[in-house]
């Protein structure tokens, strides 16, 4: 009886589109948003995120994300390198001064100062498109991330040597480098950490955070704790930091609220389109399946019938959807402004199973209109 | 003689309390093989209650319904159905064919529904088809044919698993005189024969001249049957001059 039901949902083709469409819509729509939501709250994590030389974190204790820092004095740095574990602890910088070219184009930038001696917290090799890392090692030099380059270079090919101003210092681009795109979509500058310090403005202490690698053997989780007993700062592994920081922006900004919205009508737009439609389309058809249950079609074969019809629609519309959402994801890959935002599989297996269970209980409605029909309905002209 | 299907002080309420209406009062009828029985009467004797019972897709209130020699009004869930699908065919008033399906398609869910591979089942639907005259129109839908053709698709379907006994309600009502009348010849001579019954529900008096038996109704009971000597393929169908009837009292 597969055929047939098949057969009975195609046959009705405005039904059958309607049902697609709503299925679709609800999919681009719940996969576009949730994508979105994530790749931006990943954004919030970039600048942890792209150091992959170090594994702990060391910063204030009333630290609560990584844009919001208070400086750490010398002496902590010494500390933390004098805990039992520990393989090397290296500074890092971060901080925000304006970026001014030529043509007085202006934009406030990420500045990362990098350790001196060894670099860490620089962009990695692979990432490195013009210029070299080691490059950093000469006067008043900095690497730019590509996108912020074409922010402050609109129109020009990447090139090495041009000059910015970092607020009224002169600086010269030895490097471009990919970077994760930040929150706010800055520049993202690396400069070395003496010279970056230089750059925004001395305080009294600049230290951002503290970098660290363990020693061999020694796991992040137990450092991270001696870190803390022995210093009395706070240290974390960088995935536990990148997930403090995206837990401050959902907790203390409207934006997961905006995107909840979004998803919850989708969630309801298709739930109700989808759910209706459905339902109407089985009421419709009440009278056909009153003449099978009469005929000698069981109530299981009926039901087997609904379900795979529903599945049908549901895998049919959910497909359709995952594929406008990944031809829009890869659009948008491509644009400096929405770089980053790809379309994540965790957020189509949600969305999979967020939709099908919405069908499911669409089709559950109409399934019990059915079951409790009579066959003898179809004895009454 | 052996009965398809008999009835004995068959009751049917719909309703409870105040509300309740007795549709069938004490109802006994037998339905013989190798014939075609007519219930007739006005609308709301009960006629259609009565086929709905005896077909199993009505569960009666009291009494007893043996049909083929089950006791149907025994049966219940998947073993009614099942019991249905093996020994019973219909045909609608609407006809109910579903417009997604050809002719051939529609003709062969009785197979489908009892798992047999759609290929096959199809073929020998078509088969069937073609031996009621809808050769060239077995891969029509519905809204493709016309009203006599949908009903002769209706009876391939009811037909096309060789059921003992097939119910009919109001088969011609949908139809024009002359083409109801071709369906009844159809009927008779396709469905009326050796271990097989045939019980249809009709107001239609134009066509009472294929009926073997002719059981009257009114206000829920049976008020008289007539045994026809002259029916079916033999019967003519200017009227009622050419039949020979014997009123069986009640």
């Amino acid at each position: 009886m597969n055929y047939v039901a098949l057969r009975m949902l195609t046959g009705d083709r405005a039904k059958y589109l309607s049902l697609i469409f709503a299925i679709a819509f609800s999919t681009f729509l719940l996969e576009n948003q949730s994508s979105i939501f994530a790749g931006i709250m990943k954004r919030t994590t970039s600048q942890i995120l792209d150091v992959t030389d170090a594994d702990v974190w060391v910063m204030d204790k009333k630290t609560l994300y990584i844009d919001e820092v208070k400086a750490l004095t010398e002496n902590d740095l010494y500390r933390v390198r004098g805990v039992p574990g520990v393989l090397w602890a290296v500074r890092l910088f971060k901080g925000q001064p304006r970026a001014k070219a030529a043509d007085g184009t202006f934009r406030v930038v990420v500045m990362m100062g990098v350790d001196d001696a060894s670099l860490v917290g620089a962009p990695s090799r692979d990432k490195m498109i013009l210029g070299s890392v080691e490059d950093l090692r000469q006067p008043d030099s900095v690497i730019i991330d590509r996108a912020g380059y074409k922010f402050l270079f609109p129109g020009q090919p990447l090139d090495l040597g041009r000059t910015l101003e970092l607020n009224d210092h002169l600086v010269r681009i030895v490097g471009i480098a990919e970077a994760s795109a930040p929150f706010a979509t800055f520049p993202v500058m690396f400069s070395r950490y003496s010279q970056a310090i230089k750059f925004v403005g001395r305080e009294r202490d600049q230290l951002s955070f503290v970098l660290v690698k363990p020693q061999p053997g020694i796991p992040v989780r137990d450092l991270c704790d001696r870190i803390e007993k022995y210093t009395d700062l706070r240290a974390v592994s960088g995935r536990a930091f990148a997930w403090q920081t995206v837990f401050y922006y959902v907790k203390n900004t409207g934006i997961p609220v905006n995107f909840g919205i979004t998803i919850g009508i989708a969630l309801i737009v298709g739930a109700v389109v989808a759910g209706q439609t459905f339902y109407i389309f089985t009421i419709e058809n009440l009278k056909q399946f009153g003449a099978l249950k009469a005929i000698g079609v069981t109530n299981g074969s009926i039901v087997g019938m609904i379900l795979l019809q529903a599945l049908t629609v549901a895998a049919i519309g959910y497909s359709i959807g995952s594929g406008i959402a990944g031809v829009f994801f890869s659009i948008t890959l491509h644009n400096d402004p929405t770089r980053g935002l790809v379309l994540l599989w965790q957020n189509m297996a949600g969305v999979a199973v967020a939709i099908f269970f919405v069908v499911f209980l669409a089709s559950l409605l109409s399934v019990r209109r059915v079951l409790t029909l009579e066959p003898a309905v179809v004895f009454r002209g | 003689m052996s009965f398809a299907a008999e009835c004995r002080a068959v009751e049917k309420d719909f309703g409870s309390g105040e509300t309740r209406i007795r549709a069938l009062r004490s109802v006994d009828l037998e339905i013989p093989f190798g014939e075609l029985t007519m219930l007739v009467g006005p609308s709301g004797c009960g006629k259609t209650t009565l086929l709905s019972v005896i077909a199993g897709v009505l569960n009666a209130t009291g009494g007893e319904v043996q049909v083929l020699g089950e006791r149907i009004d025994s049966l219940a869930g998947d073993r009614l159905v099942q019991f249905r699908r093996k020994n019973l065919g219909f045909v609608f008033q609407q006809f109910n064919l579903l417009p997604a399906l050809t002719a051939a398609e529609n003709a062969a869910i009785p197979l489908l529904a009892a798992g047999l591979p759609r290929k096959s089942s199809v073929d020998r639907a078509a088969q069937l088809l073609a031996e009621l005259g809808m050769e060239d129109r077995v891969d029509a839908y519905p809204a493709q044919l016309s009203g006599g053709q949908q009903q002769r698709v209706a009876f391939a379907r009811a037909l096309v698993h060789e059921p003992r006994l097939l119910v009919c309600d109001e088969p011609t009502s949908a139809l024009d005189a002359e083409t109801g009348h071709q369906v009844m010849e159809l009927l008779a001579s396709h469905a009326v024969r050796p271990g097989r019954a045939t019980i249809v529900v009709t107001h239609d008096n134009r066509v009472f001249q294929f009926a073997d038996r002719i059981a009257r109704m009114e206000d829920g009971r049976i008020t008289g049957v007539t045994v026809n000597r002259m029916s079916g393929a033999n019967a003519s169908p200017t009227g009622h001059s050419h039949q020979e009837n014997e009123q069986v009292n009640l």
